[in-house]
């Protein structure tokens, strides 16, 4: 209980501080905001192939491979999206602190084995969804100005919610 | 002789009708329906009834299945594909998408 309790201040302060960054900060744009989505998808891609170097517990695995398919699957519409927009995706601080936490989380996953690092992905899988689906919500999609990616965005986030339901169930399963 | 010619009228009216009749009916009463998947949803299923097909068109960017919990079908869809599925039985078989458990769907079975 202790340790979901912090799990939980811990995803609410960082929702926090982003939320507070967000006000402070100019919206992003829409060059900016195809760079953070992006960069976003391809954590997890990356997160789901850690994963699967990793564990040997069935459900995990299954769980990884649709992350890996999905968010890839999400990245080549938005690719294609951008080139034919003619946008070029911008990097900006949001997309940096995304990254560098990402890299922190892979460093802290890759000491863990077994039981503790399915425990631990599937954990940070529920947290960073979480995060992500806040993010789309109340910054991305809002700020979209172009139709088609607000849409490709949108079709993201109904995705990303399913992803962060699925997780919570997988948590139950491997606690 | 006389009987045996009785006996070959009878089994050739047995086998006409088995042939003419049953699968007249079925091609009469069978129909064809489609569901699309689209947007991480199954769009709407129709009341089918045994022996009808449904079409399983997955127009969404991502891979889906449609998979009845009962196991009586397990359709594996990448993005632009379609599959058919013969319903066998009757009642209510609820499905859902192995990869994205979140999506659901039923399917009613009308007759038994």
């Amino acid at each position: 209980m202790i340790s979901r309790f912090t799990l939980c201040a811990a995803a609410a302060t960082f929702a926090l501080s982003a939320a507070a960054a967000a006000h402070a900060a100019p919206p992003p744009n829409d060059a900016q905001i195809a760079h953070i989505a992006y960069t976003a998808g391809q954590i997890d891609v990356a997160a789901g192939k850690q994963a699967l170097a990793k564990s040997h517990n069935k459900a995990v695995r299954s769980f990884a491979q649709v992350m890996v398919r999905d968010h890839n699957a999400v990245n080549d519409q938005a690719l294609a999206l951008v080139k034919k927009l003619g946008v070029t995706p911008q990097a900006n601080g949001t997309s940096a602190s995304l990254a560098a936490a990402a890299k922190r989380k892979a460093r802290e996953l890759s000491m863990l084995k077994g039981a503790a690092f399915d425990r631990a992905y599937v954990r940070n899988e529920v947290a960073y969804h979480r995060t992500v689906n806040g993010a789309l919500s109340g910054t991305l999609i809002p700020n979209a100005h172009n139709a088609e990616l607000k849409g490709l965005l949108e079709t993201g986030l109904s995705l990303f919610r399913e992803h962060q339901m699925h997780a919570e169930q997988l948590a139950k399963s491997v606690r | 002789m006389a009987w045996a010619k009785r006996v070959l009228t009878i089994a050739a009216a047995g086998i006409a009708s088995a042939v003419a009749v049953t699968p007249a009916e079925a091609a009469a009463s069978a129909r064809t329906h489609v569901v699309v998947i689209a947007k991480m949803k199954y769009g709407a299923v129709p009341t089918v009834r045994v022996g009808d097909t449904i079409v399983w068109v997955n127009k969404d960017i991502l891979r889906h299945t449609a998979t009845a919990r009962d196991r009586s079908f397990d359709v594996d869809l990448a993005p632009s594909a379609s599959a058919k599925t013969v319903i066998r039985h009757g009642g209510a078989v609820p499905f859902y998408c192995r990869f994205h458990p979140g999506m659901k769907g039923q399917i009613n079975v009308a007759g038994k």
